[in-house]
């Protein structure tokens, strides 16, 4: 699967009227043996993001915090996570986005990461503490393999910048929609309609929207503003609240499909 | 070659850069400006200078070091950062970012803190400009350094305790990178090393500067044969070893050798390491074949940290300085060594230097070697009676 994949998505979401559902999930959650289910208990999603888990999540909230250390400590390396997103993409037909830091990518070399990221069948990389400035060989590499490059634009990026992210030619655009790190919010701050208008403005790059949306309610506010949206927390802390895997799985089912349904 | 400041992408060579996420990247802009214009006005330089005169204490003195000599056999010369205010050379830096925040407008500084030394820096330079301020700690941290904590407090700061990971400098550092993402608008982080994404390795490293200055002019036109610093981040090292780059000196840095680099405890990262990204810059670190950060160990607080500033990557890949490592037990019995002939009481991280000039006292034999003592004593003196068996 390429770029492509996620590319006729969004022209198919945008002829629809719709917008798309882009589940995260970190990957070997809560074990790599029990992420096949978790990411098969999922409703409603048009593409998924799976996040390789990393010790120091800089761009992360508490939630995803525990879910990658959980993730770690039950052994899930960069291959194993792989190969979950992998089997995700191939039971799902989907597109799959692969999420991770930058160091993890570097310790292989982003030639090697994304040789590896297209064999699974991915369609494309988000790299969380990864800015434009430094984007160029991670970039590159992704892109010379047929995965699409997620550039950021936060609520702080000047219009300098935005121009600059959006002439990079992004598979789509991860508006951050509000200030801070994942997570879930009661209040909007209100980010999400400028930022959408200030990136519309310039370029028509697919935008889809991220942090801080975890209710069906935040999810359809986002309706008119992006072509697609990113649940991750909600849906993460639905597998670590669980008291058991039966659990997990239906609650899973349940808050996706909500989300899945606010979304069209 | 000595590196005035960083190139446009915030480069030593192949070590620093901007690893952030995006919403921090308009403020790490705004930071390079406002510290470009002010580090060239000769106004915000000379109110720097007056405040480290005036308030800090400096130039703090520069001696040698009589008994300890005769015992080692080779000349000890000590600057004494321990005796500037608030008792280490981290108060140089806060108090030069908390000026340079007054030209920027924001209300509120966090930071993070291993040692406390630079929360109680912190913590006083917000309390000398009238800012609010939070400081992020790990919570074993807190443990060890109680009586930091406390003087934190007593200067009107926030000290938030940092549970994830295991509780050091490194899970404080993550906790106050994620607290300026959320409240970059009206929040200043005031990093406390020369780390993190750039301008920060710059700007720490030009405040700092000022201890390697001072220590050349007091030296009267002699010059060491060695020069030596303890390296956790590497500020203090950073700021000693800058002004003596272009003379005829030795240079080593000293990083945690922990229970003994072989055990894997330690926290050597230039030593032990290799080249990653952690905390914003390109720089050694400790990790694994995955890229996932290792914990560091070490008994000292303010080198219990897996990454080290990106210059000194550079420094070490340009032979421009060298890294060693002492152990913990090493690092203990320079405590004593240094209290019973000189009646100094340091700081465990400066102590790594003293340990590591005794260790090598035979190939120094007869050389005249600086030391940077970058800070007191007093925050460890619990910790060391307790692992004394006298508490």
């Amino acid at each position: 699967m390429s770029a492509d994949r996620l590319r006729e998505l969004f022209a198919t979401v945008r002829d629809e009227g719709r917008t798309a559902f882009l589940p995260f999930m970190t990957a070997g959650l809560p074990d790599p043996q029990l992420s096949p289910s978790v990411f098969g208990a999922i409703e409603g999603a048009d593409a998924f993001e799976v996040g390789i888990p990393y010790s120091d999540p800089l761009m992360d909230g508490p939630t995803i915090q525990a879910a990658g250390q959980m993730a770690l400590k039950a052994g899930t390396t960069l291959d194993r996570g792989l190969g979950i997103a992998g089997g995700v993409a191939e039971t799902t037909g989907k597109p799959v986005i692969i999420m991770t830091y930058a160091n993890v990518i570097f310790q292989v070399g982003p030639e090697r990461f994304a040789g590896k990221a297209a064999d699974v069948g991915a369609s494309a990389v988000i790299v969380a503490d990864l800015p434009i400035d430094e984007a160029g060989p991670i970039q590159a590499a992704v892109e010379a393999v047929g995965l699409g490059m997620v550039l950021f634009v936060a609520p702080t990026t000047d219009e300098r910048r935005v121009a600059q992210i959006v002439a990079a030619n992004p598979v789509f655009v991860y508006g951050v929609a509000e200030l801070g790190v994942t997570g879930e919010r009661k209040e909007s701050g209100g980010h999400a309609a400028r930022l959408s208008e200030r990136v519309r403005a310039l370029s028509d790059v697919p935008l889809v929207m991220g942090v801080g949306i975890s209710t069906p309610e935040q999810a359809s506010d986002m309706r008119p503003l992006a072509d697609g949206v990113i649940v991750g927390s909600a849906l993460v802390r639905a597998v670590l609240d669980a008291p058991d895997t039966d659990t997990a799985l239906r609650d899973l089912a349940l808050i996706s499909r909500r989300i899945a349904d606010a979304l069209r | 070659m000595k590196l005035v400041r960083p190139d446009d992408r915030g480069r030593f060579g192949d070590y620093g850069g901007r690893f952030a996420p995006e919403t921090l990247m308009p403020a790490l802009d705004e930071l390079e400006r406002a510290f470009e214009k002010a580090w060239s006005d000769p106004a915000f330089v000379q109110r720097y200078h007056d405040l480290l005169t005036s308030y800090v204490g400096r130039p703090t003195p520069q001696h040698v070091a009589g008994r300890l000599s005769e015992q080692l056999g080779l000349t000890v010369i000590l600057k004494r950062e321990d005796l500037a205010h608030t008792g280490a050379h981290k108060i140089n830096n806060a108090m030069g970012q908390g000026l340079l925040v007054g030209e920027m407008g924001k209300r509120r500084l966090i930071a993070e803190t291993g040692a406390g030394q630079h929360g109680v820096a912190t913590a006083t330079a917000a309390a000398y400009f009238g800012l609010e301020c939070a400081i992020y700690m790990g919570e074993k941290d807190i443990e060890r350094q109680r009586l930091n904590v406390y003087r934190m407090r007593l200067l009107g700061a926030e000290v938030i305790p940092v549970t994830s990971g295991a509780g050091t400098l490194k899970d404080a550092t993550n906790e106050a990178m994620r607290e300026w993402v959320r409240s970059v608008e009206y929040t200043h982080y005031t990093i406390g090393s020369v780390v993190g994404p750039h301008p920060f390795p710059w700007i720490v490293r030009e405040f700092q500067k000022v201890i390697g200055e001072e220590s050349i002019v007091q030296l009267g036109g002699t010059l060491p044969d060695v020069v030596v610093a303890c390296v956790g981040g590497g500020s203090n090292a950073a700021g000693m070893f800058y002004p003596y780059l272009d003379l005829d000196v030795e240079l080593v840095g000293v990083e945690a050798g922990g229970l003994g680099i072989e055990t894997g405890k330690h926290g050597a990262s230039i030593g032990a390491g290799s080249p990653g990204v952690l905390h914003g810059s390109r720089t050694y670190m400790l990790q694994d074949a995955d890229g996932q950060v290792i914990e560091a160990h070490s008994v000292s607080a303010g080198l219990d940290y897996p990454g080290v500033g990106p210059e000194h990557s550079y420094f070490a890949d340009q032979g421009m300085a060298r890294y060693e490592s002492v152990t913990d037990a090493e690092a203990l019995d320079a405590v004593d060594l240094l209290a019973r002939t000189e009646g100094i009481i340091p700081a465990i991280e400066s102590a790594h230097a003293i340990a590591w000039v005794a260790r090598e006292r035979a190939s120094l034999a007869g050389k005249t070697v600086l030391v940077n003592l970058s800070g007191r004593g007093d925050k460890d003196v619990e910790q060391i009676a307790q692992i004394r068996g006298l508490l």
